[in-house]
């Protein structure tokens, strides 16, 4: 079997976030990028399934839609340890435009499991793995907590209200992940780091797709009020507050 | 034309979530001046489906099936977007949970139309049809403009309030065939914590976090959320050391919840966690550093041990539950 790991590049979760020109546009002064945390999940729990022999797991490749200046978090990716990878390379718009590119090479390849973060923390959109899924007209499970293959068969655990979903997926299919896949992201050991140097990253030409919605401008959350304090001796204070003021218990 | 919504159901009933969602569309649709329908999906008994009369809902369409029992992602994709077709919809709801947030993007490609995933409220305009969403994991708002003739938006849970608004409504029940979509994942197992508030459905929330110091610790936070009717959450370090089950994990990469009130023991709130409650109406924080971050979101703080504190928190809260 081959997977395929759908990758974005995000800012690092603890980047103070600014916007610049008038608000519409990132600030990427300073910014570290990373992989989005969710496709280091995947990825990683798909590089766990290679090295278990028993799963018949032959490549893990990555996929990511972007201009060069994203090479260096797909280096990342392959020095993770994934064999190679696919970069389409074209300014992503928006989840639509983004996902008929992914649509092109899972079409072009031979992959059995397609696995994609279920949200990207930069534009929490949670739509790419499910687009992408349509525009295959494959199978898709969403909100995957757990993925074992045993003897040969697809075994994915999804999270619905209040519980928990055992399912048996057949292949291709869309695998839409969210946290408790994999514990720890892997990391790159210096090995990891010099192989990756050799490995292919094949680009792909875009096919021309009309996004579907546009990001006029940003703006920062509205500041909260100052806290109030309450004297921890008296607790019965913020009861009260809770009562009478905020009317919320 | 109109705004379609697709109202799910829980075992054959309705939620706060579903007449939110009820609400919204009726209030959208007046806003642009088209009619709102309702579409369930499985059997829902006629009392039931007739709720949604009370939030405005002038058209419901109740459909039934026999593999409509289980949820499957292209199945149901396909029926709302026949749907959405039928009504001449414009504008499409869902819920931003894990059923909207399966469905939504599948509708979109089927029907070219664009999403605005987790919409906290009405749009600024419809024509052009601009609506602000939260991005960079709640550090940000982007407002979109969608450019299609269809509109998708998932709804945040918890986010819109109930309208109550009376209104004469019709039921068309339809039986849907010709939804085999061939093969597809099977359901093997089925594990359901019942009786159980849901974290995603409370509107009182109580967590912890580090400095809790231990899961011995956790009694006092139960015996709070019980006595405000709430669920309870825990940070990352909690859930990751097993103080706590995973489902409780709130944060960036794990629930993100808008109750209308959090209230946070023991957690300093990185920015990771923060991601996670942001969309909360009002934040208590408990904790013994006076600097911690999570003071500067909170509205209402407590400087001091957990340990020392959350006793007589409870105990105040028994004296005032019994006056």
């Amino acid at each position: 079997m081959n997977i395929l790991v759908c990758i974005s590049h995000v800012p690092d979760t603890t980047t103070k976030i600014k916007f610049t020109d008038n608000n519409t546009r990132l600030d990427v002064s300073g910014i570290q990028w990373v992989i989005n945390p969710w496709d280091e999940l995947s990825l990683t729990r798909a590089l766990e399934l290679k090295d278990d022999a028993s799963c018949g797991i032959n490549t893990v490749s990555v996929a990511h839609v972007g201009p060069v200046s994203a090479e260096p978090t797909i280096r990342k990716a392959l020095a993770i340890g994934a064999d190679n990878a696919y970069r389409v390379d074209t300014e992503p718009l928006d989840a639509y435009q983004v996902a008929a590119q992914l649509a092109q090479i899972v079409k072009a390849g031979a992959f059995d499991i397609i696995l994609c973060g279920i949200e990207s923390s930069d534009y929490n959109g949670s739509n790419v793995g499910g687009m992408l899924a349509e525009f295959l007209d494959l199978p898709s499970v969403s909100g995957i907590s757990k993925l074992e293959i045993k003897e040969g068969k697809v075994h994915i655990t999804r999270e619905i209200d209040g519980g928990k979903e055992m399912l048996i997926s057949p292949t291709p299919f869309v695998g839409i992940v969210q946290k408790g896949i994999a514990k720890e992201p892997r990391i790159a050991a210096m090995r990891g780091i010099m192989m990756a140097r050799k490995k292919p990253i094949q680009l792909v030409d875009a096919v021309q797709t009309e996004p579907l919605s546009e990001t006029l401008e940003f703006e920062p959350p509205k500041p909260r009020p100052a806290c109030k304090f309450v004297d921890p001796d008296q607790p019965g204070k913020l009861i009260e507050l809770l009562q009478n003021e905020a009317k919320v218990i | 034309m109109s705004v379609l919504v697709y109202t799910e159901n829980w075992n054959g009933k309705f939620k706060k979530l579903s007449f939110e969602l009820a609400s919204y569309a009726s209030e959208l649709a007046e806003m642009a001046g088209i009619e709102p329908v309702a579409v369930s999906i499985g059997k829902v008994e006629q009392d039931e489906l007739m709720k949604l009369a009370g939030y405005g809902i002038k058209k419901i369409i109740s459909v039934e099936g026999e593999n409509l029992d289980k949820f499957d992602t292209r199945t149901y994709s396909r029926l709302i977007s026949d749907q959405a077709k039928n009504e001449s919809a414009t504008i499409i709801v869902l819920a931003d949970n894990n059923r909207g947030k399966a469905l939504a993007p599948r509708i979109s490609v089927r029907l070219q139309a664009a999403v605005a995933s987790g919409v906290t409220g009405l749009p600024e305009q419809t024509e052009p049809f601009r609506i602000k969403k939260r991005a960079f994991s709640g550090n940000a708002f982007a407002t979109l403009e969608l450019k299609t003739v269809v509109k998708i938006l998932t709804l945040t849970q918890n986010s819109f309030d109930l309208r109550e608004k009376s209104v004469e409504a019709s039921i068309e029940k339809q039986t849907a065939e010709n939804y085999d979509t061939g093969p597809g994942p099977e359901i093997q197992d089925v594990q359901i914590q019942t009786g159980k508030l849901l974290l995603a459905d409370a509107e009182i929330v109580v967590s912890g976090g580090r400095g809790m110091k231990s899961a011995d610790n956790w009694g006092p936070i139960l015996e709070l959320a019980q006595l405000l009717n709430g669920a309870t959450a825990c940070s990352r370090p909690v859930s990751d050391e097993g103080w706590r089950p995973h489902e409780e994990h709130t944060g960036q990469t794990g629930k993100v919840i808008a109750p209308n009130l959090y209230i946070a023991i023991g957690i300093s709130g990185a920015t990771q966690h923060l991601a996670g409650i942001s969309g909360s109406k009002y934040i208590v924080a408990i904790n013994n550093d006076k600097d911690a971050p999570i003071f500067d979101a909170a509205q209402y703080g407590i400087v001091g041990d957990a340990a020392k504190v959350l006793p007589k928190l409870v105990e105040a809260l028994k004296v005032a539950g019994n006056s």
